[in-house]
């Protein structure tokens, strides 16, 4: 493999002072190669959000440094800060609040375009061809307001949203756990055929195990804000290491297996 | 379940048999709208025995939360029942569009766990007053020192921790928030809980301790029977006794949790069961398709089986009559591809997969 895309060491973030302290994210080094999939899985509050919002630059981070490109970016700030945000974009988990009600699917777009500066006819160009890759057609939803969309119209305007800057690395964030399974299966393999296509590395976040083995290509499994595993996902799903994952894996509803545990 | 059913009480009324807790019969409910009506629960009619857990799965916007709604009469403006019976544990009652249902029933005869009810603790408010005002509600008269140590003694026998009745919302997890929310929700012992989404904001940790804590209400006859709403399958692989799946408003396919899951009759049921993504060793090297197209508008569902649109046995009979029922009240599928391949789980049909 050649040189990783992002690089991540020591990544620690503390929230509160003192006795009341809580290392969210505490000494995690991890790298990501160009378009890999690479998926964290981990309970609730097992710092993956956390994590996740660290590489957006959306926290900072109380130790540890990130490098995208062997480019030093844990400081960044003002005008650089925003070139990053080209490079790196994501998609959250509710699709429900991550629109403005009162902005048509066009303005929203729009406002997220001026990030790359550009023109308005190459613009309205670029949204036609996002929407197409996510199944939607730019007639059907632009003029349309977000509540007249489904949640999986919502979310798939969103990773359109994304997909528009045409970003290095994308951080999908529970991205698809509040779709039906049907169309999280959809969704996925648009994921899956786009960061060819776009040469996009995705950071895929989630706490559905099923989904990590579907989608990745190699796994990190924290447990309270510590990287406990990480590897291939044959090997972390299959045949885990770690107490911790061999719990959380004991812990997942099957379809075909009812002896569980 | 079985040890229930041999509980049966031997002096039944004619009406019922003991074993029965729920026959809820052809009930409709739509939503008004500007452009007219919406029927999101379109002549649905359920079954259920008593310690029975029954899942009710299909897409959002099939009408699943609706029925929920219906079932708990919970429903508000614009959502109104046209017509319906209802028969909970040997009570009867017709939901018109003109009955107002006794307040009698709600919490203590049907009880709703709603959607994201962990969000339904008042921030403000411990979760002892929260218990009791939800038991002063249905109790005028009931002094709080009771109804406070009621809830205290409902968690203890849950194995739950009674200090958190001290608690404000903000100071449980997610998962203990959903438990307690559960057990508040049961309070008045309802024969009947309708759980709306009960496990999807969870991880798979809190979800196993939260479906042990519903079995265990129900061995211990708490609840008389669970409705578990969810669109994750194999949740209800480990939960459900019966699972029925809904597309557009109506009953796709009911049956043993083991014969949907395994033997699925309904092209509907066989899709939605092969685009789950479980951690097995097959799911990495498919290519798993969802489901082509989304459900229909139900302001205007197509005519003939309303999946046929997306149906990948589609035949031309399916295009404009509506299907039939093939089987039984508590084992049947709607649809004519099932009529003419009986006992066919349509997933192993070669010609199903149709592509996008």
């Amino acid at each position: 493999m050649s040189a990783p895309l992002l690089t991540a060491s020591g990544l620690t973030r503390v929230f509160g002072h003192g006795r009341n302290a809580v290392h969210a994210v505490d000494d995690v080094s991890f790298t990501l190669g160009r378009q890999e999939v690479v998926t964290i899985v981990g309970e609730s509050g097992s710092g993956k959000s956390t994590l996740a919002r660290l590489v957006l630059r959306l926290l900072d981070p109380t130790a540890g440094t990130l490098a995208l490109d062997g480019r030093d970016i844990t400081a960044l700030k003002g005008s650089a800060l925003r070139a990053y945000w080209r490079d790196v974009q994501a998609v959250f988990q509710d699709p429900f609040s991550a629109f403005n009600q009162f902005f048509t699917v066009r303005r929203l777009l729009a406002r997220s375009l001026r990030l790359s500066g550009a023109t308005e006819d190459r613009g309205e160009a670029l949204m036609g061809q996002a929407l197409d890759h996510v199944g939607l057609s730019a007639r059907d939803v632009l003029d349309k307001w977000p509540h007249q969309l489904s949640g999986g119209q919502r979310q798939r305007v969103m990773i359109a949203r994304a997909l528009m800057l045409q970003p290095r690395v994308l951080v999908a964030d529970e991205a698809t756990s509040m779709l039906d399974a049907s169309l999280r299966a959809n969704i996925l393999n648009v994921l899956g055929d786009l960061r060819r296509d776009y040469d996009m590395t995705i950071l895929f976040i989630t706490h559905d195990i099923g989904q990590a083995c579907y989608v990745s290509d190699r796994v990190l499994v924290m447990c309270q804000g510590r990287l406990v595993e990480q590897g291939p996902t044959d090997e972390v799903i299959f045949n885990p290491r770690h107490e911790y994952t061999q719990r959380l894996l004991a812990d997942v509803p099957r379809l075909h297996d009812t002896t569980l545990g | 379940m079985s040890e229930r059913i041999v509980k049966r009480n031997a002096t039944s009324d004619v009406l019922t048999t003991t074993d029965s807790l729920l026959r809820a019969t052809g009930l409709t409910a739509a939503y008004t709208v500007d452009g007219g009506e919406v029927v999101a629960v379109d002549d649905v009619s359920i079954d259920m025995r008593r310690g029975e857990v029954l899942g009710v799965a299909g897409e959002s916007g099939c009408g699943k939360s609706t029925l929920g709604a219906v079932l708990s009469l919970t429903l508000r403006p614009p959502l109104f029942v046209r017509s319906g019976e209802l028969e909970v544990d040997g009570r009867r009652l017709d939901l018109g569009p003109h009955q107002k249902p006794p307040r009698s029933w709600r919490g203590e005869v049907v009880s709703l766990l709603p959607q994201g009810a962990m969000n339904s603790l008042s921030p403000t408010v411990r979760i002892r007053d929260f218990a009791y005002d939800v038991i002063r509600a249905h109790q005028s008269g009931v002094r709080r020192d009771d109804a406070i140590e009621r809830t205290r003694q409902r968690l203890e026998h849950l194995d739950l921790p009674r200090r958190v009745l001290d608690y404000y919302p903000h100071q449980l997890s997610g998962g203990m928030k959903q438990r307690v929310v559960t057990v508040i929700s049961t309070l008045l012992n309802p024969r009947l809980l309708i759980a709306d989404e009960p496990t999807s904001a969870l991880d798979v940790s809190s979800q196993r301790v939260l479906i042990e804590m519903l079995k265990e209400m129900l061995s211990e006859e708490i609840i008389g029977g669970v409705i578990f709403i969810t669109h994750d399958l194999p949740v209800l692989n480990i939960v459900a006794d019966r699972i029925a799946i809904m597309y557009a408003g109506q009953i796709a396919e009911v049956g043993t949790a083991r014969d949907i899951i395994n033997q699925p009759r309904h092209p509907y049921s066989a899709a939605l069961l092969s685009s789950v993504l479980v951690p097995e060793p097959a799911m990495r090297r498919t290519r798993v398709q969802g489901i082509p197209g989304a459900p229909p508008s139900l302001m205007h569902p197509p005519g003939g089986c309303r999946f046929h649109p997306r149906c990948g046995l589609v035949m031309d009979v399916c295009r404009d009559q509506a299907p039939p029922k093939v089987g039984d009240e508590r084992r049947f599928a709607s649809c004519w591809w099932a009529e003419q391949n009986p006992g066919q789980n349509p997933s192993q049909n070669p010609s199903r997969a149709r592509e996008v």
